[in-house]
Order: structure tokens, then sequence, then C-alpha cells
């Protein structure tokens, strides 16, 4: 599908979804309580079938947080960035998509450890990166280590 | 989450290998739960090795950030450079000179048959053939002797810059690589007589590792990983850069999903890679080897995505601007994270022994794991 089709397509799923256009694939901006449902229908439709994520990563914007996944579709050879913000800083919380997607439990689990984002129904949520008892998320925008950052 | 060390209540025993253990190639550590000589579970321990660069990123520049990725997969280096390079090009508009896309693709495939002959050495240690270690250390010290003489080190090259490259190339190293390309060509057959045909290691290769197209998808595999369970995933083909376009290779798939059909797609790699390389060798176009640009890098507020094939698969570089001299945010989608979080998937099942061997066809560089 073209970016305009897959545009139309995301109306019609999800008539409160905002679209950015600018870069090269077609930007979806939901609201991270919509994300699961959402997820399972990208996957899942004949048409759609975004078979591959390739892509997870959350941004901290200071204010909230969002979630961004890069994913495409293998047979169908179209891509889309899913954009799923998070309102509330201080308790950041989505559905894991682990289900859907296995790849994505273990980028989640990245997710958690550097940005402090927890995924709900996550199968083994822990730090990867970091040991259980280190404290705030390295990744974040107000976070200060005198020890161990070295400001370039 | 696992307990380190004892035995579960039904029996089961919990052992540690690595983070020191000379077949993890690095410093990995798997959690392993084992029902006699049966694999039950492996749980992947990461961060040994982890420097947050996507952290150190946020306060470089354009230009400095990508001397850090050098060091993330360390056997592809070039092509991390050149990834970071490609996504500051894209967000500035840059226009690359052909003589420096020619130059880059050369040195990307050197790269990759560099990496590749690392990992073949090194997967014959898995098994227990020591041999196939020598020879491919005998060849790809060619290839380092190359790469220093133009690039002036030997590992970390730091060489592909955005716009280009940093310097022209080497007088000699036309008539290095050729060669280089000579020697290689007597020896690569020596390759399959000597490991590829061996029955032993065939058998320890051939039903091991099993993993399905859909499963591999499913996981995130890239690279030769998911080549290996017929589907087809080279960025080079699917996405060209730096003119990979205009070259005549063939995107090599295998169907088998095992540790054997992973081991041939690497072998025949090896074969496109110096094709690659004999087509551009003699074409090299004059010209510049570096575009002009600004000294100050500022791309433009955005998101910029770019994706390469390293030897290992689909490296992807997310740089988030926000018209600042630093990047806002960057996030390297290395190919090493997403093929070791299908190693339990193969290997579950399995016998312990058949354990290393997968892992050695998995091709992990721990630091791009970790980052």
């Amino acid at each position: 599908m073209t970016n305009e089709e897959l545009k139309n397509k995301f109306a019609e799923l999800l008539p409160g979804a905002t679209f950015d256009e600018t870069g090269e694939w077609l930007n979806v901006m939901i609201d991270a309580k919509e994300w699961l449902p959402l997820a399972a229908q990208l996957r899942n439709y004949f048409d759609l079938h975004f078979d591959f994520l390739f892509c997870v990563t959350a941004v901290d914007w200071k204010t909230h947080f969002s979630m961004v996944y890069h994913m495409r579709s293998t047979t169908l050879g179209h891509t889309i960035v899913v954009k799923a913000k998070i309102a509330d800083r201080s308790n950041p919380e989505i559905e894991s998509v682990s289900k859907i997607w296995r790849t994505a439990e273990f980028h989640e689990l990245e997710a958690y450890d550097l940005m402090g984002i927890k995924f709900q129904n996550h199968p083994g949520l822990r730090r990867l990166f970091l040991t259980e008892d280190w404290e705030g998320y390295p990744l974040r925008k107000d976070y200060i280590d005198e020890v161990n950052m070295i400001k370039l | 989450m696992i307990e380190e060390v004892g035995t579960t209540t039904e029996g089961d025993l919990i052992i540690n290998v690595g983070p020191q253990h000379p077949s993890t190639h690095g410093v990995l550590h798997l959690v392993i739960t084992l029902n006699g000589e049966t694999v039950k579970n492996v749980e992947p321990r990461l961060g040994y090795i982890h420097r947050s660069i996507e952290k150190m990123c946020e306060s470089l520049t354009y230009r400095q950030f990508i001397y850090v990725t050098s060091r993330m997969d360390y056997l592809s280096s070039h092509i991390n450079n050149q990834a970071c390079a490609l996504v500051v090009e894209k967000a500035l508009k840059i226009e690359v000179p052909e003589r420096a896309q020619a130059i880059r693709v050369l040195m990307a495939e050197l790269t990759r048959m560099a990496s590749h002959l690392l990992w073949w050495g090194a997967l014959g240690m898995d098994v227990g053939a020591f041999t196939p270690f020598f020879h491919a250390f005998r060849e790809r010290e060619l290839i380092n002797d190359i790469m220093e003489e133009t690039c002036g080190t030997r590992l970390t090259m730091n060489y592909m810059v955005p716009g280009g490259v940093m310097a022209d190339l080497h007088p000699d190293f036309q008539k290095k690589v050729k060669e280089f390309i000579t020697m290689f060509k007597s020896k690569i057959d020596e390759y399959d007589t000597l490991v590829t045909g061996n029955i032993i290691f065939q058998n320890r290769m051939k039903g091991v590792g099993y993993i399905s197209g859909e499963d591999a998808l499913s996981y995130g595999c890239t690279g030769p990983v998911l080549r290996a369970s017929g589907v087809k995933c080279d960025i080079r083909k699917l996405a060209p850069y730096d003119g990979y376009d205009k070259l005549q290779f063939e995107e090599v798939i295998e169907t088998g999903g095992d540790s054997y059909a992973r081991y041939l797609v690497r072998m025949r790699e090896l074969k496109q890679s110096l094709s690659i390389i004999e087509q551009l060798l003699d074409n090299i176009p004059e010209g510049d080897f570096q575009a002009k640009t600004k000294a100050v890098l500022k791309p433009p507020k955005g998101e910029f995505y770019t994706r390469v094939e390293t030897a290992r698969g689909e490296l992807g570089v997310y740089v988030i601007s926000e018209g600042g001299l630093t990047p806002y945010r960057i996030k390297f989608r290395s190919p090493g994270f997403s093929n070791l979080s299908a190693l339990h998937h193969m290997t579950k099942g399995s016998k312990i022994g058949d354990l290393v061997a997968t892992m050695g066809t998995l091709d992990l560089v721990i630091p791009d794991i970790d980052r």
C-alpha cells in the first residue's frame, strides 16, 4: 500500500489518530491506551500484515514519553511508524506487545531498563543491561550520574 | 528471573555460561536451565560491556558521534560508520560523490569478508576444529593490512565521514586488493574441503538450532540468520544505498533454517562480496572522495532513519534532531540484539553441546548487543 492508502486505512481503524507525512514513512500518532488493539490489527489484517517489527524505542520529551514502533510488511512491502504517547511522566505505562511480535519482549526490556517505561503484561520485566539495584533510568533527560557519566 | 545457581524444585540444574567463556566470544552471560543434558531455558544476561553509547551520542556533535559507533560492532566498524554518515547525509541532503560511494562499498565488502572469515574460524573452534582459525586469520590479516594502509587502523576505522570518506585510497590499494583476491580464490575451495564437506561438522550442524522463517521474523532476526530461513531481507537489495543498485550480486537465500543453512549463507556471501569487489576495483570513478560540507553540521528539526546491511544483519540508525548541534535522541537498532533474542527458541529442547554450535552460527558480537 502507498502512504496515502495506509493513511485512509488508519483513519478507518482509528478515527482519533493524527498523521505526519514529512518523513520517508507514514507516521501515525496514537495514545498509549489505543496501542494493544491496534497492534493486533496491524499484525493480523491481511491487507496490512506488518509481520516485522524492526525497531522499538522510547523517547523522553521532558513533558511526556513516546514509544516509537517501526514496522514493515515483508510480504506487502510497506513500512509505517507508530508513535504512542504516554502522557503520565511519573508513572509511564503501556501494554506489552511481546505476544504479537516476539522481538518486542527484548526491546521492551531495553526500554524499561534505560527509560523506565513499564510494560503491562510483559512476561518478565527486569533490568537488562544494568543491575537490579541501579537507581534511575539513564536515557531520561533529567538523569544525572556524576560518577559514571562523561560529558564530552 | 532465574536464580543464578542451584537446582529448581523440579530437579533441573541451573548453570551459568560466561561472562568469561571461550564459546561466548566476549562477555555474554547465559543462565541455562538443564534437565540432564537437555536445555530447558536460556536466559541471556547482558550489560557487561554496556557503555550507553546512545546517551553518549546525545552530547556529541554530528561529526563526532560516528567515531563512537566503530566500537559497537567492531567487526563491521566500516559499515557502522557508513550508516551514521548516511543518516547525516540524509538529514542535510548531502550528495556523495561517486568515487566516495565506490570506496565505501569496497571497504564495506572487504569488512564483510573479514567479519565472515573471523566467524568461520571461530565457529570451527566452537565445534572442536582448531585449524580453520589459522586459515581464516591468514586471509583476514591481508584485509587488515589493506585497511591499515588506507584508513590508518586495523579495527576501529573511523574512515567514513558525512559527505564521503576521510582520505583518498592509498596508491597501492588496487594492487594489494588484487593480490588478496588471487590469494583468496585459491583458498576458498580449501575451506569447503576442510570444513563444509566434513561429515563430523555436518552432523554437528544439520538439523540443529532450527528456526522457521515466520518465527525468525517474529523475533526480529535479520541478516544471514533470517536469510537462512528463506526470507529475503538484504537491505542492499531492499533499500539500496551508496550505489549498491548498480552492482550485480545475488541475495543469498537458504531454506534449511538450521545451523548448517546459516553456515552456507555466510560462505556463499563471501563469494558474493568478492564478486562485488571485483566489479568495482577497476571501475572506481575519478573525482572527489568527499563532498564539500560545512564545518558545523546542523540538521533541520525532524526524524531520520537509515538502514544498512552489516555482516550480522540490519543496522538501523534512528536520529531525532531538534535542530541543534547534537542529536536529541539516537537509537541504534543493532542486528545482534534481536538475533540473540531468538537463541532460546532455537535451542530449547536440544542438547547442551548443540547450544554452543548454534550460538556460533548466530555470529554474536557482544559490544553490538550491549552498545
